[in-house]
């Protein structure tokens, strides 16, 4: 439910503090923005103090730097490597185990983690990744338990984003920068010279009443268009463009297309683009069993397309060349993720091109092919 | 937890049965009662516990739930394991998943079954259902091509089907000794000698990738509409439910959407080069 | 005569052929007839004729020592024996053994390739029902050739 702008509360540091503790109270175990090992990522927090406070991230292709900011801002960067999918679709996650006693052989699994999760700092590009991942793991003939008992109840406080990313493309995608489902809070940071707020909607229930909760004043209608502009300023300072909307016949037109060849010239087919995708999900299952037998365990770790195994028949790969691969990738992404889940598997966050240690450029690949394939 | 699709049930190996070089047919029973009704041309996952999981067509009979088949061929490790359990042995199944044969298209309508291979395994159940129900179907025409006379699955029951007379099979073999006294060559170069009227008859295709391309062309060039032709593919599986990812062949897939497959939504799609 | 040119004229291969055209052929042509394992013809034999089947099913054999007998292909009614009738040097490369009792027209080469340089229409139109026929063998030795139903398939 969409809150509009007269109902817009104006919270203080120490009211989004409260907040916090609000949710740790409640048993949540809340996640946010950190700074560690050189990156914003995402961790456990306990408290403000956990926050990137004064930080911003530079971006561009294959390059990420964390710079000063010149003032005090939590959510003054773009995104890091981390996304939440490292939460709701664990990295490494154990399906079943089974013990052998005498003839018997008993199958057990525990779907359930041990907490509920509460995200600060969900970027509205975020926002759309869950909702693409829900669809996958949750709205086909088959729901993931493991996926299910993570994302229910997760409490989703969005933060509107004030910093365009050097890779950023979400206006391209129509997933950002403003924050307009599928959040329970959306906060939007506003430092003037009344000092250092946070505008905050509800969409939830649950939402409105952690709001309720949390020492406010209603938001003045200067205050709202001081955070509509700076959401409209961000929206215009996008790092990189993308058309998006002839994306699916464009590349099913084109999948001989020489750019391909060209474009595993540079990739290393690392799978970084994949890991630190907010939507890619493809995981891989592994069997393990101890010494004796006795005991045997199921894990399901997240994999890559990018992985010659991948794709292994008896026998062979059918994707064998790091074309076949990087086309599988980008048509999955851009195109044929319409024909699957009925959306497209790209939100424009820009992690794919920062983080690929060559710098390939998602973005400028479809316009490589666009400029000279066949339309 | 019951409804967790990537769970399996133990089930234990009722019987083994070799069905030709390195394939063997298991009928598992499992643990705690039977799984959910299938349909002719649905696979289940299948763990060797230990070793791993692989997909595997169901080949027995639908109309007998209880007698749960799986032909199985001896190509990875987790295959080799699973033809080697002996009666009693415990292993994981799930399912069953996927798509199967068309099996209410057919009715009234002739039906030619093109199998290659170890694909008469998963065309095996939708055999059984239209001969069980022999009245409501036109000609029954199966053609079925092997690497050599060894290599014949259920040849005790293909030897029972041809003695009716309700059912015309013809088998050939790529390659034979002079011992063998059935036919030799492709089995396309069978289309053109079946019977059956191609403007109305329904198509059902199961083999190697190579083998099915050649013969949903020989079927178009007798006459068949490509939306008459289906056909099962296989790529490699991890959930069989959709989630994982690997079985993809552009839009679809396999796993959730297929493995049978309307040869139209396929033509232009297994031609592309590492697709 | 005139029933053997009606045959002709209702073997697939000669299917819709101008009956002029028939008449032509049947000048070449003879009812045969072999029994179960007789040889149509054996490799290395001068290929003197080609068979059209009208009944019976033909194997097309190669010996190996150490491997013995081999089919690669069998052939029935409908289809043609003897591909090696047009082309030089006029040789067969296999052997050909019947099945089971085989009726067939016999066309003797000579005459046929007589007439064919004679009459290049007739020639074309031969071409056009030969070449498929190779290019459909060609095709099928392909797949055979690539083994689909090994352990990769």
């Amino acid at each position: 439910m969409p809150t509009d702008a007269d109902q817009l509360l104006a919270v203080t540091l120490d009211g989004l503090s409260g907040l916090i503790a609000a949710l740790i109270r409640r048993g949540y175990r809340v996640a946010g923005p950190t700074v560690r090992d050189g990156i914003i990522g995402y961790d456990e927090i306990a408290s403000l103090e956990d926050l990137p406070r004064g930080w911003s991230d530079e971006q561009r292709g294959g390059h990420y730097r964390l710079v000063r900011r010149d003032d005090e801002a939590l959510f003054g960067y773009a995104v890091g490597p981390h996304s939440w999918k490292r939460y709701l679709h664990p990295p490494l996650l154990q399906l079943w185990r089974a013990r052998r006693n005498g003839d018997a052989t008993a199958l057990e699994s525990d779907p359930r983690p041990r907490e509920r999760f509460a995200f600060i700092g969900v970027r509205s590009c975020e926002l759309h990744a869950i909702a693409i991942q829900d669809e996958v793991f949750l709205r086909g003939r088959h729901a993931d338990p493991h996926y299910r008992a993570r994302r229910d109840g997760a409490v989703l406080i969005a933060v509107n984003c004030a910093v365009a990313g050097g890779t950023c493309f979400c206006a391209s995608m129509k997933t950002g920068p403003r924050a307009t489902a599928g959040f329970d809070i959306a906060l939007t940071e506003l430092i003037t010279d009344e000092g250092h707020l946070f505008l905050a909607a509800s969409g939830t229930d649950i939402g409105r009443e952690l709001l309720a909760q949390t020492p406010h004043r209603n938001a003045t209608p200067e205050q709202a268009a001081t955070a509509e502009k700076i959401v409209d300023r961000t929206a215009q300072r996008m790092g990189r463009q993308m058309r998006s909307d002839d994306l699916h016949d464009l590349l099913l037109r084109n999948l001989d297309h020489p750019r391909w060849s060209e474009v595993a010239d540079r990739c290393l087919s690392c799978g970084n683009c994949t890991m630190v995708c907010p939507t890619c999900f493809c995981t891989a299952v592994e069997d393990s069993s101890d010494l004796t037998g006795a005991e045997v365990s199921r894990s399901r770790r997240w994999d890559s397309c990018f992985s010659v195994d991948f794709s292994y028949l008896h026998g062979g790969s059918v994707r064998q060349s790091v074309r076949s691969r990087y086309r599988q990738w980008m048509t999955h992404k851009l195109a044929t993720w319409h024909d699957q889940f009925g959306s497209s598997g790209c939100v424009g966050c820009g992690r794919c091109i920062t983080w690929c240690p060559v710098g390939i450029d998602i973005t400028e690949e479809v316009r490589a092919i666009r400029e000279s394939g066949h339309s | 937890m019951a409804d967790d699709p990537m769970l399996p049930r133990v089930a234990r190996v009722r019987r083994r049965r070799r069905d030709g070089p390195q394939v063997w047919t298991l009928e598992t029973e499992p643990e705690g009662g039977s799984l959910a009704a299938f349909a002719a041309g649905q696979f289940n996952m299948l763990t060797a516990f230990g070793v791993g999981e692989v997909p595997i067509s169901v080949s027995g009979d639908p109309a007998e739930p209880g007698r749960l088949l799986h032909t199985i061929r001896a190509v990875g490790p987790v295959s080799t394991a699973l033809t080697r359990l002996e009666a009693g042995a415990a292993l994981g199944i799930r399912g069953p998943f996927g798509a199967g044969w068309p099996m209410s298209e057919a009715a009234g309508r002739d039906v030619v079954i093109v199998a290659g291979g170890l694909g008469l395994a998963p065309l095996r159940p939708a055999l059984y259902r239209l001969l069980a129900e022999r009245p409501r179907y036109g000609r029954i025409v199966l053609l079925y091509g092997t690497r050599g006379p060894e290599e014949i699955l259920f040849r005790r029951e293909i030897e029972s089907w041809r003695r009716r007379l309700d059912i015309d099979i013809e088998v050939t073999v790529d390659h034979a000794t002079a011992a063998w006294h059935g036919h030799v060559g492709v089995v396309t170069t069978l289309l053109a000698r079946a019977g059956f009227d191609p403007h109305q008859a329904l198509a059902l295709v199961c083999g190697p990738e190579i083998m099915m391309r050649f013969a949903a062309a020989a079927l178009g060039e007798a006459g068949v509409a490509d939306e008459a032709i289906w056909l099962a593919v296989e790529r490699n599986m991890k959930c069989g439910i959709g989630h994982c990812g690997h079985c993809q062949l552009g839009p679809v897939l396999v796993c959730r959407d297929g493995p049978v497959f309307r040869y139209d939504r396929l033509r232009t799609l297994l031609p592309v080069k590492e697709m | 005569m005139e029933d053997l040119t009606q045959i002709i004229l209702g073997h697939p291969f000669f299917a819709g052929l101008d009956p002029e055209y028939g008449r032509i052929v049947c000048g070449c042509a003879r009812n045969v007839r072999f029994e179960a394992g007789d040889y149509l013809f054996r490799a290395h034999a001068p290929a003197n004729e080609l068979y059209l089947l009208r009944h019976g099913r033909v194997a097309l054999e190669v010996t190996a020592p150490e491997r013995g007998t081999l089919t690669f292909q069998t052939l029935g009614a409908g289809e043609i024996v003897g591909l090696s009738w047009l082309i030089p040097p006029y040789r067969f490369s296999y052997d050909a053994r019947a099945l089971e009792l085989v009726r067939a027209i016999a066309m003797d080469a000579a005459c046929l390739r007589a007439k064919c340089e004679a009459d290049h229409d007739l020639g074309y139109e031969m071409m056009k029902r030969f070449t498929p026929v190779l290019l459909r063998r060609l095709q099928a030795t392909r797949l055979q050739i690539l083994d689909v139903y090994g352990p990769h398939g």
